[in-house]
Parts: structure tokens; sequence; C-alpha cells
């Protein structure tokens, strides 16, 4: 990465030679918060720490493995990697967010993967609301050469996915893919409508949708957690991804989330090629944080 | 869903209404309550550390000693010190149009809103100020972004047109073309929008710079979700550095987030926040309003009928 993080520049220097005293915890947990991991989790973090280590003198790079290590362990049991060309068939997986969050980029990348696997799949342009959401999936789907399933700006987005699926019940597909609309998770009626979808879905499939990703903004601060709360509730999410990880910001708030909720983090996104998209690892993704690893790779 | 603030200063103010002094240990208190409103709404913590130290000056003064009230009163202390540092009451939110054709140049991280904010923002000034305005998308990355800004165009009635798209063009291409018919087609205002990039992506950001120093623009408006979180200070300071921006946009404001980010990128760029994003719509647009958005950081709407009540 071309960056070092902010909590990596923040770190350096600051600990060489220094006691991890109040006031070195104190801003040790002002470099947590700053990495948008929120007041509480920095806090535990910082405690955690200083139960083994303080007063003890502790370099930059101690303190970056020691720091990586608890985050490391909160997102341990969140990384899972799937492999949606495989299970039920055909698998519905139906991508929800707030706007501009990266749903319909994240389901181009995924297309164009499962291409590779040779997996028969199919892509439906469930946001019948926004300017030219439709173009901007069927310009996906052409690029993995999988079909891509529409109706005309305005039409019902849940009547469209009915139709998705038993197409693919009657085509034997493996799997089918849904974009939904961007959606403030505050704005009841649009919520209700995602609701609607995922009930439709039910009618032809009891176990449909198989899964419900949740795709996170990593420059999101505190509001991801009222997001996955919202989604959770509204739409039943199985699984994360969190976009937009090759930019300033280093998703910090995914620490909060795992610590407040047991979903699977699967993939990342690290930029806006169909090759940018890598699976989780709690352990990459807690050295990133940190800083740790990083000024090496330039 | 949040604590209010009041509710939060709650108990060490009961304790000290009617006292009638605060001193430096009580402001303090209060203050450390602030604290974590603030980076629970998503104020940089450079930012909150700033401010808490102005309010302390202030609080810990005659004025908060002389006051009935003084737990209230520290709150219309951080709360005129929110809007003071958003700009204050009567922030500059006019956009400068007045030298046809006039450039706005729209820039931000991916799927901040740029594209949907220009269609609002030409809506506004075709409809009330009877602009001619002409929408040019400069966005050759992302599928379909040139026709989304094109579908936009065309449900905005006659005086709000797209400029035609070509096929293989460069951005700093497509500008100089806008600018040429927008000469030629007599339009008040031009529109520069541009793909979404990463403040770090040094081709894309040099690619930014060209395009403003092609096509000087008269406004450029850095676009940015009122959702961001901490990196609000980063992003905004990285793209003033290499932008001449104007002013500054936030949007989803209509989202449950506390907006926090408004002030951080203010707070370190010093320009004034034009216009608040409140929808998908093109109606989504609301003017700045300093109040409103200081009462929603601190998770309060009406903070003046409060202080009045008590
Ligand atoms: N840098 C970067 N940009 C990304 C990434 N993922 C998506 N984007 C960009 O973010 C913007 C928004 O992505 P979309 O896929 O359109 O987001 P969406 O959630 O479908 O948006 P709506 O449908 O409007 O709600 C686009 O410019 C994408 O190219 C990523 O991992 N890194
Ligand atoms: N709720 C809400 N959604 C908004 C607002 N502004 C934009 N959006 C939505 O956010 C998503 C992204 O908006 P765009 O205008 O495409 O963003 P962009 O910055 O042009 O995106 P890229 O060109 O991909 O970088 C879309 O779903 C818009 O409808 C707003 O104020 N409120
Ligand atoms: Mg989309
Ligand atoms: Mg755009």
């Amino acid at each position: 990465s071309k960056s070092s993080s902010k909590l990596g520049t923040g770190l350096t220097g600051m600990f060489g030679g220094r006691r991890l005293d109040d006031d070195a915890l104190e801003d040790l947990e002002d470099l947590l918060i700053m990495s948008d991991m929120g007041a509480k989790v920095s806090s535990k973090i910082t405690a955690n720490l200083a139960k083994t280590r303080f007063d003890k003198d502790i370099s930059d790079d101690e303190i970056r493995i020691a720091l990586a290590s608890e985050i490391e362990a909160i997102m341990k049991p969140r990384e899972q990697v799937v492999d949606f060309a495989d299970g039920p068939r055909p698998r519905v997986v139906l991508f929800v967010g707030v706007n501009g969050s990266g749903k319909t980029t994240t389901i181009g990348k995924i297309a164009s993967k499962l291409k590779e696997q040779g997996a028969k799949a199919l892509l439906v342009a469930g946001d019948t609301f926004r300017a030219a959401a439709i173009e901007q999936l069927t310009v996906w789907g052409e690029r993995a050469g999988i079909p891509v399933l529409s109706k005309p700006t305005g039409a019902d987005a849940a009547g469209l996915v009915y139709e998705a699926i038993e197409k693919a019940q009657r085509e034997d597909l493996d799997l089918v893919l849904v974009d939904t609309a961007g959606r403030l998770q505050n704005k009841a009626e649009l919520m209700s409508e995602l609701a609607k979808i995922v009930r439709v879905t039910r009618k032809l499939d009891p176990d449909a949708p198989h899964d419900v990703i949740l795709v996170l903004d990593a420059t999101v601060g505190q509001n991801a957690l009222s997001q996955v709360e919202a989604f959770r509730h509204t739409a039943g999410v199985s699984g994360i991804v969190m976009t937009k990880l090759d930019g300033t910001a280093k998703g910090g708030v995914l620490v909060a989330v795992a610590e407040a909720h047991a979903l699977p983090i699967h993939f990342v996104g690290v930029g806006e090629k169909a090759e940018d998209l890598q699976p989780f690892s709690a352990s990459a993704y807690a050295k990133a944080l940190v800083g740790l690893g990083q000024e090496e790779t330039v | 869903m949040f604590d209010a603030l009041t509710d939060r200063l709650g108990g060490i103010f009961d304790g000290l209404t009617g006292r009638g002094a605060l001193s430096e240990k009580d402001v303090s208190a209060a203050l450390r309550e602030i604290r974590v409103a603030l980076l629970e709404a998503d104020v940089a913590l450079p930012v909150v550390k700033d401010f808490i130290a102005k309010v302390k000056e202030r609080a810990v003064g005659e004025e908060v000693i002389r006051s009935v009230k003084p737990g209230q009163q520290v709150i219309k202390i951080v709360h005129d010190g929110l809007v003071d540092l958003l700009g204050g009451e009567d922030a500059e939110t006019r956009l400068r149009v007045d030298n046809p054709p006039s450039v706005i140049m729209m820039a931000g991280l991916q799927g901040s809103g740029k594209t949907t904010t220009t269609a609002k923002i030409a809506k506004r000034l075709s409809e009330r100020d009877k602009k001619k305005v002409l929408l040019a998308s400069l966005d050759v990355r992302r599928p379909a972004a040139m026709e989304q800004l094109a579908v936009l165009a065309d449900q905005l009635g006659a005086n709000v047109t797209s400029l035609p798209i070509v096929q293989g063009q460069m951005p700093a291409e497509i500008a100089r073309r806008a600018l040429q018919a927008a000469k030629l087609g007599g339009h008040d205002v031009v529109f520069l929008d541009t793909a979404g990039r990463t403040s770090i992506d040094e081709q894309m950001m040099a690619e930014a710079a060209e395009i403003a120093k092609i096509a000087q623009p008269k406004e450029s408006l850095l676009v940015a979700d009122a959702l961001t979180g901490q990196d609000a200070v980063e992003t905004a300071r990285r793209f003033h550095e290499r932008l001449p921006l104007t002013g500054l946009v936030l949007t989803r404001m209509d989202g449950d987030g506390r907006g926090g980010a408004a002030l951080s990128m203010r707070a370190v760029t010093g320009l004034p926040i034009k216009f608040l994003g409140t929808g998908e719509k093109l109606d989504g647009l609301d003017a700045f309003d300093a109040k409103r958005v200081a009462g929603r950081i601190l998770g309060q709407g009406d903070i003046v009928s409060l202080v009045e009540r008590a």
C-alpha cells in the first residue's frame, strides 16, 4: 500500500524509549479513536495492553505488534471466506447497504471471479431507482460475461427478483447475485421495500436469500454500527464486505462492529477494478490498521 | 438512539444548578462528557481537542459564574462555539456564478454524491436563478457514470443540458470541450463532474489538478459523505492541498448520522459549507445552516429552546 495508516503514522516515534504510563496509554487510546474504533473499544484495547505492559519500556514496533495482536484477536473469529459458487442451487445472494457504499462494484468484482470458476450465474439489476444503475451493472455483467436481468427504471424491484429466481430455478443456474438500491437505514419506507424483496425470495425458496451481504464503506464512522443493526433487523444480514480500503481510511469501525456482532466478514475492496477484491484477513487488516509491514513494502 | 447531551450532563449539572458558580473541576467533568459526545458524532479528535480547550477557557470565567443556571450556560457556550466553528449564523453559502460561463468543478472520494449533487445544484440554479446550465461528466472510469449524469440532466427541463458523450476522450479534453460548448451555447454555468478518487491516488489527484488548471473554476466543491468518520480531516486536507477548493458539500444528511464530519472538514480547511444533501431525489438539497448542524452534532435539535426552558 502507498500510504501508512493514520494510526501507524501517529505511532511512529511516539513510544521510542517511552514508558507505557498513564500519559502514554492516553495517547495510544487517542490514536485508536482516530482510526474510528470508537471510544469504548479503544479504551478496552488500551486497558488490555496495560494489563501486561503497564510501566514497562516499550518500542514503537513492540507496541504495534501488541496492538495488532489485540485487534487480530477480536477480528479472527469474523474471518470467513465464502465461495458463492458452492452450496445450494440456485444460491441467492443479496447485496444491501447505504447509498454509494460499493454494492454494484462488489457484485461486478465477484461476478468476474465466478466466471473464472466457471459458475453459471445471473446478475439482477435490483436497483430500479438510481439513474443509470442498470447500465452500470450491465457493464460489469458484460465484462464478466455473465447475463444481467433487468427491468426499466421505476419497476418493482421485488417483482424483478422473483422473476430472476424463477428463471434461475428453471435454467438450473448455480447462483443469483442481486443488486439493490442504496438506502439509508433510518428510512422506514425504503427499508420495508427491502424487507419485501427478502419476503418474495422466500416464496420461491424458503431458505433464500442464502446470503445477505452488507456492503460497508471504509470511510464511514460510528454510523456503521447503526447500519449493521438496521440491515440485520430488516434483511437478516449474513456477512459483511468492506470497500474502499485503498484510501486513507482504514475502516477501524469494523473492530467495533466485530465486537458487537457475530457476523462474518467475507471480503475487502481495495480499488475499482475487477481484481480489487480480497478475502478478509484478520491479520492483514490488523496490521494495516496499526501500520505494520507497510513502510517496508513502499 | 444517542443519548442527548443534556441527559448525559444531567447528573453533573443537577448538582450545580442553584449553586451558581462553576469551578474548573466542574467544567472539566462536563467537558469530558462533551468530548465523548463529539467523538460519537464522528468529529475528528484533533478538532475535538482544540474545541474543548477553547470551550474550557470560556466556561471557566465570569460569564458562567454570573449566570443563574451554570450547567445550561455551558451547553450554550458549547453550542455557540460549534456554530462559530461551522462558519457562523450567516455563513456565505451563495455560489459565484456571475461571469458566464462560470465553471463549477465537483470533486471527492468515490461514491460521495458528486454526480447527484451536480444535478441538484443545477436544478436550483436553473429554477431559482434562471440560469442556463451545462452538465459535463469527466468520469471516464466508472461504468455508466456519464450516462448517469445525462439521465439526471434529462429530468431537469430545457434549461439544463448535458454535454454529448464522446467515447474515448480524456477528462482534460472533455473539460475543454465543455468550456467551448458553454461559450458557444450561451450557458451561464458549466458543471464539471469528476470521477471519484482517493486522495492518495497520485495519478488521479494530478488529473484533477490539471482539470482545475484548464477550466479555472469559479467554484470547486468538495463533496463528502456526512457519515464519514475520523478520515474526514485527512480527505479534506489532501483535496484542499491539491485543488483550488472554494467550498464543501455534505451529503446524506438525511441519514441518522450525527454529521461530525462537517465540523472536521470545515475546521481543517476553513472552507464554507455551502450545501447539505438531504436525499436521493433532486430536490434533496438544503442551503447550509450552522445552527441546525451544531444541534445535530450535539444530538439535540433545538438547543435554544432548551436553554430558554432551563
Ligand atoms: N477506491 C475504491 N473505490 C471503490 C471500491 N468499491 C467501489 N468503489 C467505487 O465507489 C463508488 C460507488 O460504488 P458503487 O458500486 O456504485 O456503489 P453502490 O453501493 O452500488 O451505490 P448506489 O447503488 O448508488 O447505492 C464507485 O465510484 C466505485 O467505483 C473500492 O474498494 N475502492
Ligand atoms: N440518501 C442520500 N443519498 C444520496 C445523497 N446524495 C447522493 N446520494 C446517493 O448516493 C449514491 C452515490 O451518489 P453519486 O452521485 O453517484 O456519487 P458520486 O460521488 O458521483 O459517485 P462516483 O462517481 O461513483 O464516485 C447514489 O445512490 C445517490 O442516490 C443524499 O444527500 N442523500
Ligand atoms: Mg449500486
Ligand atoms: Mg459520479
